[in-house]
């Protein structure tokens, strides 16, 4: 039993690990631009399918993720001029419907280009092993790997926002967008910046679990939810919200759906709660959700609604 | 500057033309005409119950699909317990939707901007989520219906046409109702508390309830849409109530411009048809339906019926 948690905590640090990846560039453009991005989530997908085909043009799985980021980053690049530059002083429902096009055109896009059959990548042989967990239980180290690369970015995201002079300028944009125009900075160039680095956030995101996911064209879609719901715990604009947001939407959403039957088995009888379990588990993020936003409208780190 | 100067001329021959339109496809011999008006008016419906909260109560709901859906599983829920009564599952669809409507709208209207759009979003996820795992209901795959809602006992909408113009008196019904409720006391309410809430407050209204009750109104009306369209398709999956579903509605609404009801109707037949007539030229028709969407966002600020206006 014991076994069983430490494992599924390692999977639930993956996933949360995972997702902040993603949150971490919506919640950025959300807080200084106040920009919906849907389409955020296919350019995860997106990363994940430029990581195989450039894993199988180059032969190694490493280069191929290394090549991922800038080619995501360019991709932001792009479609920040041609159309979110455009949409940055529209309503809101502009944005949400410009994007939601987007994700119709870039997800077809996919299709054509790739298919709409899953592919994978193999994973790299030094990573492919596993390492002793408690008693018998084993862990495979390219998960081991995603955990980690994650925090590294997480730390280095901590240090660019807390310690840089552009991350100065980002906290400031944050906080006041007029008031940093006014002094100076161009804040055109920051939003292109901005964007471009969170595409290449969601780019790495998706090529780091290429190997361990099948990737197809509805990868994205589940993913993008689960970083709203992130964003909207951890409080919109805040990085530090988003981690501790991903943190816990991974672990509760990973226990929940292996744990909950075990719990309600406890107070019913098993087919019964395997059943509840089941409906149930998927449910518990939204539930949680909920419950931090009737305590704190703004989310848990955020400062306003 | 209204594009068509009076609402009720427009409505009129609007509604004139669907009723006629079965005599039309009698006449062209094309019976997948009347199916395909059918879904239309389906979406019309729920079109409509949207731009009701879009339009009105500044309510950009992302998340309409949900109660799609909830009408839909409310027919297969009571069909497969042996109701099979039309007017049993309107009242079941609409408690339940009710209720949703409630719990869901009491939490995101407490919230503001991109917080409600991403919270109803995420609602009907979880909405989602909830049906693809009900595997007593198929989960991923739906069920099959074996047989539409009876009306009084009677099995008459079995026929196509029968059922098209059931729908066609809902839509009429619900779209008078709506405007009535845009004229009222209540309406005003609402569309004064999407301009200046603070202000409505100082006068004396609470903004909170009027919109929970729009919201509330809302999701009925689209869980009706739902329950008419799972007769129309015979089947029932989660797919009603996935995240494009309810993105399509809101394209809907904006296409036909938003807030002025008939709007809605024509945004929802526009967006079908073209989704037809696309889906005829290429089976990548999402990628032209997906580029059309973005460039009518960029370039126009009303929907189609701006376009035609011109920039202002």
């Amino acid at each position: 039993m014991t076994n069983l948690f430490l494992l599924q905590l390692l999977n639930g640090m993956q996933f949360g690990i995972l997702l902040f990846l993603i949150a971490a560039g919506l919640t950025l453009v959300f807080g200084i631009m106040d920009f919906v991005n849907l389409a955020h989530g296919v350019i995860y997908m997106i990363g994940a399918y430029l990581a195989v085909t450039f894993a199988q043009m180059t032969g190694s799985y490493g280069l191929g993720l290394l090549l991922t980021l800038p080619a995501t980053l360019l991709i932001g690049l792009l479609l920040e001029l041609l159309v979110f530059r455009k949409l940055y002083d529209r309503p809101h429902l502009d944005q949400v419907l410009a994007t939601f096009g987007l994700v119709m055109v870039l997800t077809e896009a996919v299709e054509i280009i790739w298919g709409a059959a899953p592919l994978s990548v193999r994973m790299p042989d030094l990573l492919s092993g596993s390492v002793p967990l408690v008693g018998p239980m084993r862990y495979p180290v390219f998960r081991l790997v995603v955990i980690g690369a994650g925090l590294v970015t997480a730390a280095g995201l901590w240090l660019v926002i807390t310690r840089t002079r552009i991350g100065m300028r980002l906290r400031a944009g944050a906080t006041n967008r007029a008031m940093v125009s006014a002094l100076g900075v161009d804040i055109r160039k920051l939003f292109t910046i901005i964007f471009a680095f969170g595409a290449m956030l969601a780019g790495f995101a998706g090529a780091m679990v290429a190997p361990i996911l099948t990737v197809d064209p509805g990868m994205g879609e589940s993913v993008l939810i689960l970083a709203f719901v992130v964003i909207v715990i951890g409080g919109i604009g805040s990085v530090k919200g988003a981690f501790a947001g991903a943190l816990l939407v991974g672990l509760v959403d990973t226990l929940g759906r292996s744990f909950g039957p075990i719990i309600l088995r406890a107070v019913m009888e098993p087919s019964a709660a395997a059943q509840a379990g089941r409906v149930l588990a998927p449910m518990l993020v939204y539930i949680l959700m909920a419950a931090i936003l009737a305590a704190r409208p703004a989310g848990l780190f955020g400062a306003r609604t | 500057m209204r594009l068509i100067p009076n609402r009720a001329w427009a409505a009129t021959i609007l509604f004139t033309a669907f009723a006629v339109l079965p005599f039309l496809a009698v006449a062209l011999d094309d019976s997948y005409l009347v199916v395909i008006a059918s879904r239309i008016l389906c979406y019309a419906i729920a079109a409509l119950a949207l731009d009701l909260i879009l339009g009105y109560g500044g309510m950009v709901s992302f998340g309409h699909a949900a109660y799609l859906g909830i009408g839909a599983y409310a027919v297969a829920i009571l069909s497969r317990a042996g109701i099979t009564d039309l007017g049993l599952h309107m009242l079941a669809a609409i408690a339940a939707a009710a209720v949703f409507a409630l719990v869901t709208g009491a939490i995101s209207l407490r919230t503001r901007g991109i917080y409600f759009i991403m919270i109803t979003l995420a609602f009907a996820q979880m909405a989602y989520f909830f049906f693809v795992s009900l595997s007593a209901y198929g989960g991923d795959d739906g069920v099959t219906l074996n047989a539409r809602s009876t009306l009084f006992g009677q099995t008459i909408l079995e026929d196509d046409t029968a059922l098209y113009y059931t729908v066609l008196v809902l839509l009429i019904g619900l779209y008078l109702l709506a405007v009535a409720i845009t004229r009222s006391r209540f309406g005003r309410v609402l569309t004064g508390a999407r301009e200046n809430p603070v202000r409505m407050q100082a006068i004396g209204f609470s903004p909170f309830r009027y919109q929970l009750t729009a919201f509330i109104i809302s999701g009925c009306m689209t869980a009706i849409a739902g329950v008419m369209l799972a007769n129309q398709t015979s089947y029932v999956s989660p797919a009603f109530m996935n995240w494009h579903r309810s993105g399509e509605l809101v394209v809907m609404v904006v296409f036909g411009g938003i807030g002025n009801l008939l709007g809605a109707v024509a945004g929802a037949t526009i967006a079908l048809l073209l989704e037809e007539w696309l889906a005829v030229l290429t089976e990548h028709w999402p990628l032209l339906f997906g580029l059309i969407l973005v460039l009518v966002v960029l370039y126009s600020r009303d929907g189609l019926s701006g376009l035609f206006r011109g920039r202002r």
